[in-house]
């Protein structure tokens, strides 16, 4: 999804509000409400089993873009959680307005079912280049736009799999089991001249990924 | 009002996560001491001092050191420091030409049992926008300058890998304890942002 959560690369932002080892964060939950974030949305996604991490970060996607400008972090996730409550029926937004006694903005609907994986292609190897194929999608991805059609070369794959992000982001259980790649491209090949040097590896899926075949001299 | 969203809230934060905590609780979904247990493990068990002591075991142990680079699940589960957030590890070795660091552009991933829940700059929109396309400035602004033939790496955190930096050890800590090594490792050291100094 193209959405206002899709930040890499993005220019226009002030400096980092931060210098290096503040002791900041020591307390971790700073107002009084905001452990029920990630305490809310795990009872939803892990004790009663309703939906997976996946659909949640999508639900904070699904957030009216302006809206999802002016949330604090930890109000975004409140949002989706209760957004993905109300889709599955467990409660309703009567109930929620009513607890509320105003309107409680939730998330948009989404705009897509989702969409499988690309399966039954040989793995890639270390050191293999890949491109990132270009594609448009409109439900939940975890590609970010900046290395869309960008070829890197391959790291590291993992020795685990995983449900492939763009199905079971959508509730649907039917997503292939998929292995990621850590793929490394040069700031230059992304943003040309108007970047730093150096590099940034992104964790990929394999549907997200073709193989680049060998040129010669170009490894 | 141009902007729907915004006309709509008449509400804090405060009062509608905790209008959402009523909805679930008055319905009985929430069982006895579910949302405690939980936030005592997110905000307590969960701490930097944890990949600190990873580091500065693998600075004095070079066995160690070894499968921390090429498992570092299983290292970082003979601690007993995996969970939620933190079941496939990668760590990330600093040389003296390369600096690594860590972001995640989408959201907010961390490494949450090594490294503690993400701070709020890390959340922060001009980290997640910044770091990947101009990181040498971002750290320069942060205050960590690094030396011109040092490369900067940042790692976006996008599907399941969860990292940590390994920083070089500094020189001048030659023969300290693992305690007193741990003491250089802050959050800020692990996402990679800083470098540990000794004094």
């Amino acid at each position: 999804m193209d959405g206002f959560h899709d930040l890499g690369g993005v220019q226009g932002f002030g400096r980092i509000p931060h210098t290096i080892n503040s002791l900041d964060y020591k307390k971790v939950f700073k107002q009084d409400w905001e452990h029920l974030a990630y305490t809310l949305m795990f009872l939803g996604a892990d004790h009663m089993k309703l939906y997976s991490v996946d659909e949640v970060r999508h639900a904070v996607e699904r957030i009216e873009f302006r809206q999802q400008a002016n949330t604090q972090y930890y109000e975004r996730y409140v949002i989706a959680t209760a957004s993905l409550l109300v889709e599955l029926g467990v409660l309703t937004q009567e109930e929620l307005d009513e607890a509320l006694g105003s309107h409680f903005q939730l998330a948009r609907p989404a705009q897509s079912q989702g969409r499988p994986a690309i399966t039954g292609r040989p793995p890639f190897e270390v050191g293999d280049r890949v491109l990132v194929r270009d594609e448009r999608v409109t439900g939940h991805i975890r590609c970010p736009g900046y290395v869309r059609g960008k070829e890197g070369v391959v790291l590291h794959r993992t020795t685990e799999q995983w449900p492939f992000p763009d199905t079971i982001g959508h509730g649907d259980k039917s997503a292939a089991m998929q292995p990621t790649y850590h793929v490394q491209f040069s700031n230059r090949d992304v943003w040309g001249d108007a970047c730093d040097d150096g590099f940034v590896v992104v964790d990929l899926f394999e549907g997200y990924l073709d193989k680049v075949p060998q040129q010669g001299g170009r490894a | 009002m141009s902007n729907p969203s915004s006309s709509a809230q008449t509400s804090t934060p405060g009062e509608r996560a905790w209008a959402l905590f009523k909805v679930l609780n008055d319905k009985k979904l929430i069982p006895a001491g579910y949302i405690e247990g939980l936030t005592d493990l997110l905000a307590n068990k969960f701490d930097p001092a944890n990949g600190a002591r990873v580091v500065a075991k693998a600075w004095s142990d070079p066995q160690y050191r070894e499968l921390l680079l090429r498992d570092g699940t299983a290292a970082c589960e003979e601690f007993g420091y995996t969970g939620p957030q933190g079941e496939y590890i990668v760590a990330l070795e600093d040389t003296p030409t390369l600096k690594n660091v860590i972001v995640c552009s989408l959201c907010s991933c961390t490494n949450w049992p090594v490294l503690g829940l993400p701070p709020e700059w890390y959340k922060g929109f001009e980290f997640r926008a910044r770091l990947v396309r101009e990181g040498r400035t971002v750290l320069a602004e942060l205050g960590t300058e690094l030396p011109k033939d040092m490369t900067v790496k940042v790692w976006d955190t996008s599907a399941e890998t969860r990292y940590l930096v390994l920083p070089m050890r500094p020189a001048g800590t030659e023969g300290w304890s693992e305690e007193a090594l741990s003491k250089l490792i802050t959050k800020d050291v692990l996402i990679g942002v800083a470098l540990p100094k000794v004094g």
